[in-house]
């Protein structure tokens, strides 16, 4: 059935975009399940890349040196990345947010340098002949797969208190959530899909190396899910969808933008939280400049334009709070 | 010390000289802050033994200097969590400029070195004043994460815009006076080693008087204590965070240049690494704590040379993680810092 699938979509797609679109595919898993830890639970993560490096290096290692087949050797790569995120969650959630950027900051460091100095993953050389067994419905199937769990997962009770963690971790404690063993529930979740989509991208691309699985992926990754939007599923869709193709697209019209597209990532980070920091299509109740501009601009107008042209707004809006920052 | 017995049992199976399997009873022994203590046991016999004492204590001064540069770094980033209760994750990056704009001063502008330093310090704290105000001021009242992914946002832009202006390839940073090598107590060692040393002591001894002594000092201290206190109380808030990031990003540049001389070596991604091990540093001495980031500094470049010495080279970044990790679960408040309660 997949084959046969697969056999249908080649002949509709030429081998470039099939290529993009498992790699957009790959991508939207990732997003989606940083999307759970850092939009929904509002924990930042830094360190999504590592969960993926050890599902791809479980599967890759699985299936050339053990002889598993695709499907075990996918599902194993989710559950050991899995295992992994209930390790380095659970020390460093039950503290306050920031150290949490820095510890999975640390430890993909860690599984990085780690997976560089093992004989067993090919250290600086990569591991090789991992056969192609990912293909675009297989990856569709992941996605939606993915989509669908962590949209029944925040759609739910556990959903809900995530999001209470992310307005306020005291109030949330304080109204009997536990912070804890949810930051780490959300945390394991995440990991295990970032696992999933290291092991497909195992799959897809043959060839692992160490430095496919560096900082600057989870950045990119983060970047995906702020631009998407923080808090919205199909945010990360959008996100992953655009920030995939957009390099590639790029890489054709104007080569020069395509290879500096951190400086743009970098600067698109601290616009979008200045100016709206729920992105696209974030669901949180933050407000940005723009928002407060916007809605400053409303009142303004239903007050009866008092004597000022739309110039007026421009001047440093959140000087005075606009709604939602609460007295000074 | 509790764990010290399975140092001595599980020494000759590393060394060969007794071909013993360790029992598995030789790890279960081994937690928490014995673990450390055994390490640096260990590591202290083996260098002892195997490679002389000259040797260990060698190692010792390059931990010194190296920690003194990383306690340079760790006190920018506790002095800013200390007024605002954010990771300046652009720190780094600042070091990195500092760097730079140390080795164009010297080598194109042909400044003499110490206004070279001077100016690269200045010219820094420009830098990290408007990455402040351009980054975190217009969100001084968002939560925390939007902060933290804009301190993120903006060390990507500012590194790769260095990477954009000055190319990957990596700068040879020669000492602009002469170099001598000599030996004290069979100890070899360097006028830039003590170079370092001095600027980073007095650095250090600059900052403390500054902090504890003038009005500026003050006006920082109440600020991080309460900002709205320290605003009813006359304060200028702006201005104060204003210059904790000038003087701790000039703190930062001040250790970018002795880097870049000792390794001799300039690069648009040279701020990454320092950048984590100044916070790792920071953290194990207790972040917003002055002189927890100094002693912090020092101990995380000594206990990478201890790391080095019992695993190897190649493990150097990942020792600097795996203290942060069992210094976050063990005693998250550091080593000098106060527990804290979460204030609602």
């Amino acid at each position: 059935m997949i084959d046969w699938l697969d056999g249908v979509l080649r002949g509709f797609i030429n081998p470039y975009y099939y290529g993009i679109l498992v790699t957009i595919g790959i991508n939207i898993i990732l997003a989606l399940s940083l999307n759970l830890v850092t939009g929904f639970t509002g924990q930042l993560h830094l360190g999504h890349a590592a969960f993926m490096a050890i599902g791809a290096y479980t599967a890759g290692l699985l299936s050339t040196k053990a002889g598993f087949g695709f499907a075990g050797a996918v599902i194993v790569a989710g559950l050991v990345a899995a295992v992994a995120g209930v390790i380095v969650g659970l020390p460093t959630l039950r503290l306050r947010g920031d150290y949490l950027a820095i510890a999975t900051l640390g430890f993909g460091e860690i599984v990085r340098i780690t997976l560089l100095n093992l004989d067993i993953t090919g250290g600086p050389f990569g591991l090789r002949g991992i056969p192609r067994q990912t293909n675009l419905p297989i990856v569709i199937l992941a996605v939606l797969f993915s989509f669908l769990v962590l949209r029944s997962l925040v759609n739910s009770r556990m959903g809900r208190a995530l999001i209470a963690i992310r307005e306020d971790e005291v109030a949330a404690q304080t109204m009997g959530i536990d912070t804890t063993r949810l930051k780490v529930t959300s945390f394991t979740v995440a990991a295990f899909f970032a696992g999933i989509a290291g092991a497909l991208f195992a799959y897809w691309f043959r060839y692992l190396n160490p430095s496919s699985f560096g900082f600057m992926v989870s950045i990119e990754l983060l970047a995906m899910v702020v631009f998407g939007g923080l808090g919205n599923l199909l945010g990360s869709v959008l996100g992953a969808g655009v920030m995939t193709y957009l390099p590639e697209f790029l890489r054709t019209v104007a080569p020069a933008i395509a290879e500096r597209r951190l400086v743009f990532y970098g600067a698109l980070l601290v616009i979008v939280m200045i100016l709206r920091p729920n992105g696209l299509l974030g669901t949180s109740s933050e407000q940005g400049w723009l928002e407060i501009w916007l809605a400053r601009r409303r009142s303004q107008g239903a007050a009866g334009r008092v004597g000022s042209g739309p110039g007026a707004g421009s001047e440093a809006p959140p000087a005075t709070g606009g709604a939602g920052h609460g007295p000074a | 010390m509790p764990g010290s017995g399975a140092v001595w049992r599980r020494f000759p199976a590393r060394t060969g000289f007794a071909h013993r399997a360790p029992s598995r009873y030789d790890w279960e022994e081994t937690t928490g802050g014995a673990c450390l203590a055994q390490a640096s046991t260990l590591v202290l016999y083996r260098c002892a033994a195997e490679r002389g004492a000259p040797l260990f204590a060698q190692q010792l001064i390059n931990g010194l200097v190296t920690g003194s540069t990383y306690a340079l770094i760790a006190l920018g980033y506790t002095m800013v969590y200390g007024v605002l209760q954010l990771i300046n994750f652009a720190h780094g990056e600042i070091y990195m400029v500092g760097a730079f704009t140390g080795l164009l001063l010297v080598t194109v502008a042909k400044l003499p070195f110490p206004l070279a330093l001077l100016l690269a310090m200045g010219g820094t704290a420009v830098l990290g004043v408007t990455i402040e105000f351009i980054a975190y001021r217009p969100l001084r009242r968002s939560s925390r994460l939007s902060v933290l992914i804009s301190a993120i946002g903006m060390s990507i832009f500012v590194q790769n815009v260095a990477l954009w202006i000055w190319g990957p390839s990596t700068r040879s940073f020669l000492p602009p006076f002469p170099v001598t090598t000599f030996t004290i107590a069979g100890l070899r060692t360097n006028t830039l080693d003590l170079l370092t040393l001095l600027v980073a002591v007095l650095m250090m001894v600059g900052l403390h008087l500054l902090v504890t002594r003038t009005k500026l000092g003050k006006a920082m201290r109440a600020v991080a204590q309460d900002r709205e206190t320290a605003a009813l109380m006359g304060i200028n808030v702006n201005r104060t965070i204003a210059f904790t990031f000038a003087i701790g990003s000039s703190l930062a540049a001040a250790a970018g240049v002795m880097v870049g001389m000792l390794f001799n070596a300039v690069t648009p991604s040279m701020g990454v690494m320092p950048g984590l091990k100044g916070f790792v540093a920071a953290v194990l001495g207790g972040i917003g704590h002055i002189p927890g980031a100094m002693v912090g500094g020092l101990v995380l470049g000594m206990a990478e040379v201890l790391g080095v010495a019992l695993l190897s080279s190649q493990w150097r970044d990942a020792v600097a993680f795996a203290i942060l990790i069992l210094v976050l679960l063990y005693r998250p408040s550091g080593l000098l810092g106060r527990r804290t309660q979460e204030k609602v």
